[in-house]
């Protein structure tokens, strides 16, 4: 494993470094939308975060293209320490919050044709899904400060049992299959979301029930991080129930779905058909760099808080965001997230576009492959006649 | 002897087993742990492991 080769340190700048309160600013668009339609009355401004996330991001992945560069070694002590990073991700807390709120009350308080209602509560979805991310980033950090916003941020969508079940359960298990957040050759997304997310919450379940035992304290004990984390859920959908009603209950209940599916689906693509070998011993191998795939696109991976550096993420979880790194020879996407999501939602475009990479990355010997178990005998069978 | 915790994942590195998986011999302390070993099932670094209480 190599890293890429840069300038010498004193001549390197971040060139991401302005870039990345964009991932705060775009939880504005959903609003942008909503103040839009108010003035033009065109129920198409609604569905502004749906079709920038389908459409927009795409087409400028493509059109901005990749940056692979790394900071240099001695530039990522001041890079990791430099506060204006760790403040350009909490600002996305606030506007994130503030956005869901206000987009609750104006969905709910105006009279829009369904169309409209649908655009704006997906819009709202498509927030709820970054927020994700955000809690993800934020979540792998140490300090409490951050440990606390992690919660808050996963709330509103009612995903707070990621902040247990992710760090404890997927980084452990992860490229294995027993890991319910990693994907497996031939399964599609749609047999992959409910296996994720039923096995995502039952593990974190089980990881707090276990921590909180060694402790001598029950599962209902109040320090249960996703009793904690439901907990804040409840009131902040209680208080907006209690001040607009119960016309607020299916906008809150359709968003968090949605946007919980964007990061399952944003999961299925990060480890699909990629396996740790097991050891003599019966354990897994570490995980290490081609047990994830990744992306360079810039748009996406400043949007993403380069979550799409997603092997070096997994070789040093608690890395804050600007210091990962590109490494050269690792699984490689052939676009950013948001254009893979499109594939990942027609199975067959899917399969057509990334099995021959998995297959190549394995070197046809698919018994190396993490395989859906109804077809890991004809998949085996099927190329290693080929090879 | 005492029992270092990882804090991504739970992972606890006990001094009296080392983990010779990786040839850390039991018995190793903690300070005797090179610094560039990470916990081996979440990959969290040293630094982010903290001391066991009983």
């Amino acid at each position: 494993m190599t890293t890429a080769s840069l300038p010498t340190p004193a001549s390197w700048t971040d060139n991401k470094r302005y870039l990345w309160p964009l991932g705060a600013l775009v939880m504005f668009l959903p609003m942008a939308g909503a103040l839009a339609y108010q003035y033009s009355g065109w129920a198409i401004t609604l569905w502004f975060g749906f079709f920038i996330l389908y459409g927009l991001i795409p087409l400028a992945d493509r059109l901005m293209g990749e940056d692979d560069s790394n900071p240099p070694d001695s530039a990522m002590g001041s890079l990791a320490s430099d506060g204006y990073y760790r403040w350009a991700l909490f600002a996305s807390v606030p506007v994130y919050l503030g956005m869901w709120a206000y987009m609750i009350w104006f969905i709910t308080s105006q009279t829009l044709p369904w169309y409209g209602w649908l655009g704006a509560v997906l819009s709202l979805g498509v927030g709820c899904g970054l927020a994700i991310n955000i809690g993800h980033e934020l979540g792998h950090q140490t300090d409490p400060l951050e440990r606390f916003l992690a919660k808050l941020v996963l709330a509103p969508g009612f995903y707070g049992h990621f902040y247990v079940e992710h760090n404890r359960g997927h980084h452990v298990r992860v490229a294995t299959p027993e890991d319910p957040a990693s994907s497996r050759f031939g399964e599609t997304f749609y047999e992959f979301l409910p296996r994720c997310v039923y096995g995502s919450f039952k593990s974190a379940w089980e990881i707090e029930k276990k921590r909180l035992a060694r402790e001598g304290k029950s599962v209902w004990h109040w320090s249960n991080d996703n009793l904690q984390s439901w907990a804040l859920t409840a009131l902040l959908w209680g208080a907006m129930i209690a001040w607009l009603g119960w016309v607020a209950l299916p906008v809150l209940v359709i968003a968090a779905v949605y946007g919980g599916s964007l990061l399952e689906v944003v999961n299925y693509l990060e480890h699909y058909g990629l396996m740790r070998q097991k050891r003599a011993d019966g354990g897994y191998e570490r995980c290490q760099p081609h047990h994830s795939w990744n992306s360079n696109h810039v748009v996406t991976n400043v949007l993403l808080y380069h979550l799409q550096r997603h092997s070096d993420h997994h070789a040093n979880p608690t890395r804050s965001y600007q210091t990962l790194r590109n490494f050269e020879d690792v699984p490689r996407l052939p676009s950013g997230y948001a254009a893979m999501i499109l594939f990942a939602y027609i199975p067959p475009l899917w399969f057509w576009l990334m099995d021959p990479k998995v297959v190549a990355h394995h070197g046809g010997d698919m018994r190396k492959a993490n395989i859906k178990p109804s077809i890991r005998e004809q998949v085996i069978a099927r190329y290693s006649a080929a090879a | 002897m005492k029992k270092w915790r990882c804090l991504v994942c739970d992972f606890v590195y006990d001094e009296a087993q080392g983990w010779p998986d990786e040839g850390i011999a039991p018995g190793t302390k903690w300070e005797d742990v090179p610094a560039g070993w990470s916990c081996p099932d979440c990959g969290a670094s040293k630094a982010d492991f903290e001391l066991v209480e009983d």
